[in-house]
C-alpha cells in the first residue's frame, strides 16, 4: 500500500500533474535564472530542499495550526528554510549567490511550495509529504533545466560555462535576455500539450 | 547609497526599461491567471500599485531602522513577508469597513497579492541596490505602474485573441507566454533610454 502511494505521488508530480505544464505555477522566480545552467541547477536544488522540508514541517504541524492563520504559518515555515538556503549559498558558493541576488529570497513566494503545502501536506502524513515535496520539486526542476540548457547553448554557445559550439557560432543574444525565456517556455508547453492531446485522441 | 540616481530616472526605468514583469519575471502567476479581462486586470493592477508603494515604504523603514542597527539583516525575508502579509490584511479590513463598493471591486484581489512575487521582489531589489528612502518610494510606485501597464496590455490582447484561432496545443498558457515574449521584445526597445542597476 505504502509503496503504491509513493509511486503514485512521483508519477503524478513528474508527469500528469507536473506543476509547470498542468498549472503553469511557480515559474516566477526561477525562470529569471535560466539563462545559465549552473545557476539554474543551484536554484533548483535549493527549491527542492525548501519544498520537501516545508512540506514535511507543515504536515507535522497540521493538527496544531488554527485554520485562520494557516497561510501565515506556512509562509513563515517556508521563509525559515529559504533563509537556511541563502546562508548556505553565501558561505559555499559566494559567486553564484551574488548572481542569483534577490531570486533566492523569492523562493518564498514561489506558488508551488505554498500550493503543495495547501493541497498535499495538510491532509497527508509527514513522510509522504516529504516525498511529495521532493517529487514536485524534481518535476519542476527538469523543465527549467531543459530550458536552461537550450538557452545557454543558443545564447552563449557554451554549457556549464565551457565553450561548446566554438567560433563559428553566432550567439543569439535574445536567448539570454528576457524574451528568450518566455518563448522557450511557451514552446516546451506546446510540445508537451501537443503530445498529450495526441495520446488522449488515440486512447479515446 | 546611490545618491547619484534621480528619483524620476528610477521611476521611469521601473516602468519601461526594467519592467518588473517583463525583464525580471516577477508576478507571473497572477499575471497568467488574471489577465483574461481588462476590467479585472485594472482592479488587480490598482491594488498592486497601492500595496507595492506602501510596502516598499514600510520595508525600507523596517530594514534601515530595525534590521540594520540590531544586526539582524539575515532575517529580512521573514520580516518583509510578515510586513507585506500584515499590511494586506489590514488594508482588507479597513476597506471592508469604509466602503462596500471599493471592497467589492478590490477586496477579492487583496489575498492574491500576498503571494505575488513582485511585491516581495521590489522590497528585495530596493535593499540590494541600496536605494535612499525617496528613491525606494518611487521605485515601488514605478514598478507597480509598470506591472499594471503590462497586465492591462496583455488582457486587451487576450480579449481580442478570443476570436482568433490558436493552434490547439498553444491555447491557454502557451499563447499567453508567447505574447508576453513579444511584449518583452517591445519593451526592450526602451532599453538604453535610462539605465539603473
Amino acid at each position: 500500500m505504502a509503496g503504491f502511494k509513493i509511486r503514485k505521488v512521483f508519477a503524478d508530480d513528474l508527469g500528469a500533474n507536473n506543476p509547470v505544464f498542468a498549472q503553469v505555477l511557480g515559474i516566477c522566480s526561477t525562470l529569471a535564472v535560466t539563462n545559465v545552467l549552473k545557476n539554474t541547477v543551484v536554484m533548483c536544488v535549493g527549491l527542492i530542499f525548501v519544498t520537501a522540508l516545508s512540506n514535511m514541517t507543515v504536515s507535522l504541524l497540521r493538527q496544531y495550526m488554527p485554520s485562520r492563520i494557516r497561510m501565515m504559518v506556512e509562509t513563515l515555515i517556508i521563509a525559515s528554510y529559504v533563509i537556511i538556503v541563502d546562508i548556505v549559498l553565501k558561505a559555499f558558493l559566494p559567486d553564484v549567490s551574488r548572481q542569483l541576488g534577490p531570486y533566492v529570497g523569492l523562493i518564498i513566494t514561489n506558488c508551488i511550495i505554498m500550493g503543495r503545502a495547501e493541497a498535499f501536506a495538510l491532509s497527508n502524513p509527514p513522510g509522504l509529504s516529504f516525498l511529495d515535496g521532493i517529487a514536485s520539486g524534481i518535476g519542476y526542476s527538469y523543465v527549467l533545466i531543459a530550458i536552461a540548457i537550450v538557452r545557454e547553448i543558443m545564447g552563449s554557445g557554451s554549457i556549464w560555462g565551457y565553450p561548446l559550439l566554438g567560433d563559428w557560432w553566432t550567439n543569439w543574444s535574445i536567448m539570454v535576455m528576457a524574451p528568450g525565456a518566455f518563448f522557450m517556455l511557451a514552446i516546451f508547453i506546446w510540445i508537451v500539450k501537443g503530445i498529450r492531446d495526441k495520446e488522449e485522441g488515440e486512447s479515446s | 547609497m546611490s545618491e547619484g540616481i534621480a528619483f524620476y530616472a528610477i521611476f521611469f526605468a521601473a516602468i519601461f526599461t526594467n519592467n518588473i514583469l517583463l525583464t525580471n519575471y516577477l508576478g507571473m502567476c497572477s499575471f497568467l491567471a488574471v489577465s483574461r479581462e481588462v476590467s479585472t486586470s485594472e482592479g488587480l493592477g490598482g491594488a498592486v500599485i497601492f500595496v507595492m508603494t506602501a510596502t516598499s515604504v514600510l520595508n525600507w523603514l523596517a530594514y534601515h531602522y530595525i534590521l540594520v542597527p540590531f544586526d539582524l539583516v539575515y532575517l529580512r525575508y521573514i520580516v518583509f513577508i510578515v510586513i507585506i502579509a500584515a499590511f494586506v490584511q489590514l488594508v482588507e479590513m479597513v476597506i471592508e469597513r469604509i466602503s462596500d463598493k471599493l471592497y467589492a471591486s478590490l477586496g477579492i484581489f487583496l489575498p492574491l497579492i500576498t503571494v505575488n512575487c513582485a511585491i516581495l521582489g521590489v522590497s528585495l531589489f530596493m535593499v540590494i541596490r541600496n536605494y535612499t528612502f525617496f528613491n525606494s518610494v518611487f521605485y515601488g510606485l514605478g514598478s507597480g505602474i509598470g506591472w499594471t501597464v503590462a497586465i492591462i496590455a496583455m488582457a486587451g490582447i487576450r480579449q481580442k485573441m478570443a476570436r482568433s484561432r490558436v493552434p490547439k496545443g498553444l491555447t491557454g498558457a502557451g499563447i499567453t507566454l508567447i505574447i508576453a515574449g513579444i511584449m518583452a521584445l517591445a519593451f526592450m526597445g526602451f532599453s538604453g533610454m535610462i539605465k539603473i542597476t
